[in-house]
C-alpha cells in the first residue's frame, strides 16, 4: 500500500502564511515601480539610462545575460543527473525546472527592454536576417523556453492527477484545475511508458538546446572585434559560468522553500551535501576559464589588452572584480572542500554569494569593454567616459528580478515541489528492496 | 408498386439534372479550347523579322509579336538600397595639412541638423606614443567594404551599396545598437532621446514634404528617438554635384572626395589620381588588420605644413556639437 495520504499531507501545494503574503506584495510593488520606470522610458527616450554612446549597453544587458545564465539550471541538474543516473536528484529537479522556466521567461523580456525601438518588435520577424547573432538568439530562446516548459509540464502529469483527487472535496475549483492540467492522465500502463518516453526525449533535448543557448549568448560579444570581448574562450566560458549561477540559485533557492514549507524530511543533509559538491564542480569549471580568459592576455600583453586588464585588476573596476572571483568563486570553493561547508545554512549563504557574484559577474563582461574603444573617447561629454546604472536602470533591473522570483513563488504555491509520484514509487521500491532482503 | 414508380423517376430526374450540368460544363469548356486553339491557328500570313538576344535574326509571324507593358518603376526609379551606378565613392584624409581648424566638424553638424552631444565627424588628438610627434585625425564614417555592423544587423536596418556607401534605414532600426558594438571606429551614434530638431524645417529645407518616408538616403535626417545615426557621405551632395560637406568647407584641403573607378579625388581646389596619390604619399586605412576594408585612405602626417599646437586652441575634450539652445 502506497502512502500517498502522507505524502498528499506533506506535499500538496497549501496557502500561503503570513511571511509568505508579504513576501509576494513586496514582490509585487518592486514590479510596479519597475514598471512605472519603464513607461517613462519609453515616453522619454532611453535618455533616462546612464548609457551613452560609448557605454551603449549596461545593466539591461547584463542582467539579460544573467537570466539566460541561469535558466541553464534545468540542463545541468535535470538532464546531466538523470542521464548519469543521479537517483539523489529526484527532490530538487521539480525546483531546478521552475527555476529554468522562470528565468528563461525573463531573459526573453528583458531583452526587449534594452530596444531603442520596442515598438519594432515585429521587424525582428519580418525583416530577420540569419547572418545577424541575434537573429539567432531570436530563435534558440523561444525554443528553449519551449522545451523548458515541457520539462516542467510533462513529470508534472501524475501529480496533478493526485492533487484533482487530493482537493476533490476540499476545494472543488482547485481540483477542476488540476484535473484540466493533468490532461486525463490516470496512470494506465500505456500512459506510463509514453509519459517516461516523453520526459526521457525532453531531457535529451535539453542539453543541446542549452548548451546553443549559452553558446550563442556568448558569440553576442565574441563575434564583435572588442577587446575583452574577441575571445575564442567565450562559448566555453559562458556554459560553464552559467552552470555556477543556475546550481547557485538553485542552492538558494532550495533552502528557502525546505524553510517555508518544512520538507526536511524529503530534502535532506544529504541532498545539501550533494548540491554541494556538484556546484564546487562547477565553480571549479569556471575558475578554470577565468584563468585562461584572464592569465593569457595579460601574459601577452598586448597595449589593448593591458588597458582592458588594468580597468579590471586595478582600476575603476577592481572592487568589484576582486569581489566576484574571490567571493563568487574562490570563497564558494574553499568552503564547499569542508563538509560543514556543506550543510543546509551554509550552504544558502554560499549560493547567495555565487548568485550575486553571478549577477556582477556579468555586469563585468558587458560594461568595462565598451568604455575602452580602439579610438580614444573624445568630443563627448565627461559623463560618457564611464558608466554607472541610473534610478530608472536599477528600478527596471530589481522589477525584472522581482518578476523572476514573483513566477518562481507562485509556481512554488500552485505545483507540489516536490514530485509526489515520483516519490512515492521510489519508496516503494525502497520498501521493496527491504522485503527481499530480509 | 408506387413506391417502385416513385424512385425510379427521382432517378431519372436526378441523372438527367447531372448529364445537364455536365454538358454544360463541358460545352463551356470546349468552346474555351476552341478559341485557344483559332487564336494560334490564325496565322496572318505576314512575317517580321526580329533579332534575337544571341544576335541571329529569325522570322516571327506578326500576329505573335504582341507589345510588353513595361514596368516604369524597374529601369527609372532608384533604388536607394542599390545605390548610384557605375560609383565607387572613396575618400583621402591628408593628415599632413590637418591643424583642428574644426571647419569640417561644424559644417557636418550644420547640414546633418545635428543637435546632440555626439558629432557624426570627429577631429581625434592622437599620438601614438609618447616619443613619437601627436597629431590631428578627422574621422568620418569609414563605409567599410567588409562592414561589421551589416553584417551583425539583425533587420538588414543598416546596409551597404553598390557605390560604397553604408547607409541606415531610420524607419526600421529596432535600436538594439550591435552596430555600434560592431563598429571598431565608434562611429555611430544614438537618439537617446527625441531629437531636438525641428523637423518640419529640415523637410521643408530638403524638401521632403508629403513624403511620409523620407528616404534612407537622407541618413539619419531627421533624426529619430531610439535609432542609430552616423555620417552618410552626403549623398544628397553627391546628387546635386556637389561635394561632402566636409570637404568644401576645410579651410586647408584636407579631405578628397572621388570615384575610385574613375581613380580621381578632389578636394575643391586640386584634382589627383588616386591610386598614385596613394602610392606616393603613402596611403593607409584604419585598422586595416581588422579586415573592414574601409572607403576611407589617410595619408600619414609627414612634412606638415602646419604646427600640431595651433589647433590646440579649438579642441574641445568634451564637446563635439555647439550647444544650439544658447541662441
Amino acid at each position: 500500500m502506497k502512502n500517498y495520504d502522507k505524502l498528499l499531507n506533506d506535499l500538496a501545494p497549501r496557502k500561503f502564511g503570513k511571511t509568505g503574503v508579504i513576501w509576494t506584495i513586496s514582490l509585487v510593488v518592486i514590479i510596479i515601480a519597475g514598471l512605472i520606470a519603464y513607461i517613462d522610458q519609453i515616453i522619454k527616450g532611453q535618455v533616462v539610462t546612464n548609457m551613452s554612446d560609448y557605454a551603449l549597453w549596461g545593466v539591461y544587458i547584463s542582467n539579460f545575460v544573467f537570466f539566460v545564465a541561469t535558466s541553464f539550471v534545468s540542463t545541468v541538474t535535470v538532464a546531466v543527473l538523470r542521464l548519469t543516473k543521479n537517483t539523489w536528484r529526484t527532490p530538487i529537479v521539480r525546483i531546478a525546472e521552475i527555476i529554468s522556466v522562470a528565468a528563461i521567461i525573463m531573459a526573453g523580456l528583458t531583452i526587449m527592454i534594452d530596444m531603442g525601438r520596442p515598438d519594432r518588435l515585429m521587424n525582428l520577424f519580418i525583416h530577420g536576417r540569419m547572418q545577424s547573432p541575434i537573429i539567432w538568439d531570436v530563435i534558440i530562446i523561444p525554443t528553449f523556453m519551449a522545451i523548458s516548459i515541457l520539462l516542467l509540464l510533462y513529470p508534472l502529469l501524475p501529480d496533478f492527477a493526485l492533487l484533482k483527487k487530493y482537493f476533490k472535496n476540499t476545494k472543488p475549483k482547485l481540483s477542476k484545475w488540476y484535473g484540466k492540467l493533468a490532461m486525463n492522465y490516470s496512470g494506465t500502463d500505456a500512459q506510463k511508458r509514453i509519459h517516461l518516453n516523453s520526459i526521457q526525449i525532453i531531457s535529451i533535448l535539453i542539453i543541446p538546446a542549452g548548451f546553443m543557448l549559452q553558446t550563442v549568448d556568448a558569440w553576442l560579444f565574441s563575434t564583435l572585434f572588442r577587446v575583452g570581448w574577441d575571445s575564442t574562450n567565450m562559448g566555453a566560458y559562458f556554459i560553464s559560468g552559467a552552470a555556477v549561477a543556475g546550481i547557485g540559485a538553485l542552492v538558494a533557492v532550495v533552502y528557502v522553500i525546505r524553510r517555508a514549507y518544512h520538507l526536511e524530511e524529503y530534502i535532506t543533509d544529504f541532498h545539501f551535501d550533494k548540491l554541494g559538491k556538484f556546484l564546487a564542480l562547477a565553480c571549479l569549471l569556471y575558475l578554470y576559464f577565468n584563468i585562461n580568459e584572464y592569465l593569457i592576455p595579460e601574459f601577452t600583453s598586448k597595449k589593448e589588452e593591458v588597458t582592458h586588464m588594468n580597468l579590471l585588476v586595478s582600476g575603476e573596476y577592481a572592487p568589484l572584480f576582486w569581489f566576484v572571483i574571490v567571493g563568487g568563486l574562490i570563497i564558494p570553493i574553499i568552503a564547499l572542500f569542508f563538509k560543514k561547508g556543506r550543510k543546509p545554512l551554509p550552504m544558502f549563504l554560499i549560493g547567495l554569494l555565487v548568485v550575486v557574484g553571478s549577477w556582477w559577474k556579468r555586469y563585468l563582461i558587458v560594461t568595462p569593454t565598451l568604455l575602452h574603444p580602439f579610438l580614444p573617447i573624445q568630443g563627448v561629454p565627461e559623463s560618457w567616459h564611464h558608466y554607472f546604472p541610473s534610478v530608472h536602470e536599477w528600478l527596471i533591473t530589481f522589477a525584472t528580478l522581482a518578476m523572476c522570483l514573483l513566477i518562481i513563488t507562485l509556481l512554488v504555491r500552485y505545483v507540489p515541489v516536490v514530485p509526489i509520484q515520483r516519490t512515492a514509487d521510489e519508496q516503494e521500491a525502497l520498501e521493496s528492496n527491504k522485503n527481499t532482503k530480509s | 408498386m408506387e413506391e417502385n414508380n416513385n424512385n425510379s423517376r427521382r432517378k431519372f430526374l436526378d441523372k438527367g439534372l447531372k448529364l445537364g450540368l455536365a454538358t454544360a460544363i463541358g460545352g463551356a469548356a470546349i468552346s474555351e479550347i476552341s478559341k485557344l486553339n483559332a487564336k494560334s491557328n490564325n496565322s496572318s500570313g505576314e512575317f517580321v523579322e526580329l533579332m534575337t538576344t544571341d544576335g541571329t535574326l529569325v522570322q516571327v509571324d506578326s500576329s505573335e509579336v504582341v507589345e510588353v507593358v513595361h514596368c516604369d518603376d524597374q529601369d527609372k526609379k532608384y533604388n536607394v538600397r542599390e545605390g548610384m551606378p557605375n560609383r565607387k565613392f572613396v575618400m583621402v584624409i591628408d593628415l599632413a595639412k590637418c591643424k583642428n581648424a574644426l571647419k569640417c566638424q561644424s559644417a557636418c553638424n550644420k547640414h546633418h541638423y545635428i543637435t546632440g552631444d555626439h558629432a557624426w565627424l570627429k577631429v581625434y588628438k592622437m599620438q601614438e606614443d609618447e616619443d613619437t610627434a601627436p597629431y590631428w585625425m578627422p574621422t568620418t564614417c569609414m563605409h567599410c567594404d567588409h562592414p561589421a555592423c551589416v553584417t551583425v544587423c539583425p533587420v538588414d536596418a543598416t546596409f551597404k551599396r553598390r557605390d560604397g556607401l553604408v547607409l541606415i534605414d531610420n524607419e526600421r532600426c529596432i535600436g538594439c545598437r550591435f552596430c555600434m558594438a560592431a563598429c571598431p571606429y565608434s562611429t555611430r551614434v544614438f537618439n537617446w532621446s527625441e531629437p531636438k530638431q525641428e523637423q518640419d524645417q529640415i523637410k521643408k529645407e530638403l524638401k521632403m514634404e508629403g513624403e511620409c518616408h523620407p528616404s534612407p538616403e537622407f541618413d539619419g535626417v531627421p533624426s529619430l528617438k531610439g535609432t542609430v545615426d552616423k555620417c552618410d557621405f552626403c549623398p544628397h551632395a553627391i546628387d546635386n554635384g556637389e561635394l561632402p560637406h566636409c570637404v568644401t568647407a576645410c579651410p586647408n584641403g584636407v579631405f578628397y572626395f572621388g570615384d575610385k573607378y574613375e581613380d580621381t579625388v578632389t578636394n575643391g581646389d586640386e584634382t589627383l589620381r588616386l591610386s598614385k596619390l596613394l602610392r606616393d604619399k603613402d596611403g593607409y586605412r584604419l585598422m586595416e588588420g581588422l579586415g573592414t576594408k574601409p572607403s576611407v585612405y589617410y595619408l600619414p602626417p609627414v612634412n606638415r605644413l602646419v604646427d600640431f599646437k595651433e589647433g590646440l586652441d579649438n579642441f574641445t575634450e568634451y564637446k563635439s556639437v555647439e550647444n544650439t539652445e544658447e541662441s
